[in-house]
């Protein structure tokens, strides 16, 4: 199953050397056991902009994220892995990193619920 | 997706072969969806176990692994706690829906909705179907043992209504709790120490409720009634654990139980021993409803105003919990002090849900007269 992990943090804090060691070591790691499909960081939450609909208008333009939080998308990573408690292994190393609070969210397969037979 | 799709029009005879079924067909997915992109073969031993599912009660009973693997999958820490226990007793325990429901007061429909939920996370999120690795394995049984108790102190105290005890809530815990002492290879002392703690509580059951179905406190129950192969029981398992010296909550609370079913009467009961081990259960999960006991004990041991003055560092933190407010006017019932005791009955009378312990702590103001 592939699982995309989310990785929340405090937006007023800066990652430091040892922090992003972290991230290198762990991405060298699920590289090599075949687990990564893909994991990137993102530009600070000051760069979001969002879409969205209000007051019956589509498509408004707004500066900020969608929604107010205190914890803030920092990045993430797709890994490729057997069970939940296997991603939960990892979401744990990343969470060791930087004391980050890491989403796991089952990525959903159109392809393969095609091919699975019904019952 | 077509499963859960599927078990929506037509839910599932028996939840627990549903469970394995379902567990089967994740493996199947992946090992498909490894030769289908090359990327991370499943092997095959691991997807194969799966292939036996029972598809009965007593197929479930003969193969004992499978029922451990039930448990530890639905007490996954990923599901929601009432999801666990709903999930727990439906699959393993021999209560209908319906009957579950009505232990925790959801209508039947809302029962069967946490259910579908329950299991659609365990399919979408893929939580595995196995015994956890011995790596996972002591957080992983602290959840099922805290779920086996959840549902024990359900039955023990039915939080609501009108029946002290739901003696079959409590049997489905301590089945289950034996079932677990039984098949777990590795030794874990809080295992036997909660089944002790189960079945010493348990052993009381009869003698919690008197003919007219009214409360019996421990200090006025007829202690010919309690039920003394359960007390054996309960205390050859706590003494096997305790000597594996690897002392938890469950064990020191079984301890606990076990010095009550020890004494010939209240008075002859070893208080002071009793508050003791209340000092270590405070120190292992700090909480101020332990402190609550442990001051009863203490005025038990040293008289009603020691306790009393433990009580009263609580408060702030236990305003609202009824236990607190019936301990504190016991112990000044005790101490003499009739206006401030029925003060504090009517406090405890008014937060308390259950109808027996309301009608016990309504019988004990009365008696103050005022």
């Amino acid at each position: 199953m592939q699982y995309m992990l989310l990785i929340y943090g405090d937006p007023n804090r800066q990652s430091t050397e040892a922090e992003m060691q972290g991230y290198f070591d762990f991405t060298k790691v699920v590289r090599q056991r075949g687990a990564f499909i893909s994991g990137e960081p993102l530009h600070p939450i000051t760069s979001a902009t969002s879409i969205r609909t209000a007051g019956g208008s589509r498509g408004l333009v707004t500066d900020g994220p969608f929604a107010e939080t205190h914890e803030v998308l920092g990045g993430f990573y797709i890994l490729e892995c057997k069970d939940l408690d296997e991603t939960i292994g990892y979401a744990r190393m990343i969470n060791a990193i930087d004391d980050s609070t890491v989403e796991i969210r089952p990525v959903m397969d159109f392809a393969m619920e095609k091919v699975t037979p019904g019952g | 997706m077509q499963a859960l799709d599927a078990w929506k029009t037509r839910p599932p005879r028996n939840p627990a072969a549903w469970l394995v079924a379902a567990a089967k067909r994740r493996a199947i997915d992946r090992l498909r969806k490894g030769g289908a992109r090359g990327r991370r073969m499943i092997p095959l031993d691991e997807a194969l176990p799966l292939q036996d599912v029972p598809t009965s009660d007593d197929d479930m009973d003969e193969i004992p692994d499978e029922r451990l693997k039930l448990i530890f999958t639905c007490c996954h820490p990923a599901l929601p706690l009432e999801a666990q226990i709903a999930l727990t007793l439906h699959t393993l325990g021999r209560l209908s829906t319906a009957e579950i429901a009505r232990a925790f007061l959801v209508s039947p429909a809302a029962m069967a909705q946490r259910l579908a939920r329950a299991r659609s996370k365990i399919r979408d999120a893929g939580i595995p179907y196995r015994v956890p690795p011995a790596d996972l394995m002591g957080e992983r049984l602290t959840a099922v043992l805290a779920v086996l108790y959840l549902i024990f102190n359900e039955g023990y105290t039915a939080t609501e209504g009108n029946r002290l005890v739901r003696a079959d809530l409590c049997e489905e815990a301590i089945r289950l709790c034996r079932l677990i002492a039984a098949r777990l290879p590795d030794d874990a002392p809080e295992v036997k120490g909660l089944l002790a703690l189960m079945l010493l509580h348990h052993s009381r059951r009869s003698a919690r409720v008197d003919s007219d179905g009214d409360l019996v406190t421990l200090e006025e129950q007829d202690r010919s009634l309690w039920d003394e192969a359960l007390i054996e029981e309960g205390s050859a398992l706590l003494h096997d654990a305790l000597s594996r010296r690897a002392p938890g909550p469950y064990q020191i609370q079984a301890a606990i139980s076990a010095l009550h079913a020890e004494a010939a009467s209240a008075e002859a009961t070893d208080w002071a021993q009793i508050a003791a081990l209340y000092g270590v259960l405070a120190e292992m999960t700090p909480s101020p409803i332990v402190e609550v006991n442990r001051a009863v004990a203490v005025a038990m041991a040293e008289g009603p105003r020691a306790g009393l003055r433990l009580l009263m560092r609580l408060h702030d933190a236990l305003s609202d919990y009824y236990p607190f407010h019936a301990a504190r006017a016991d112990l000044l019932r005790r101490a003499n002090e009739a206006e401030a005791a029925a003060d504090a009955y009517d406090r405890a009378i008014r937060l308390c849900q259950n109808a027996l312990e309301r009608a016990h702590l309504e019988r004990r103001r009365a008696l103050l007269g005022g």
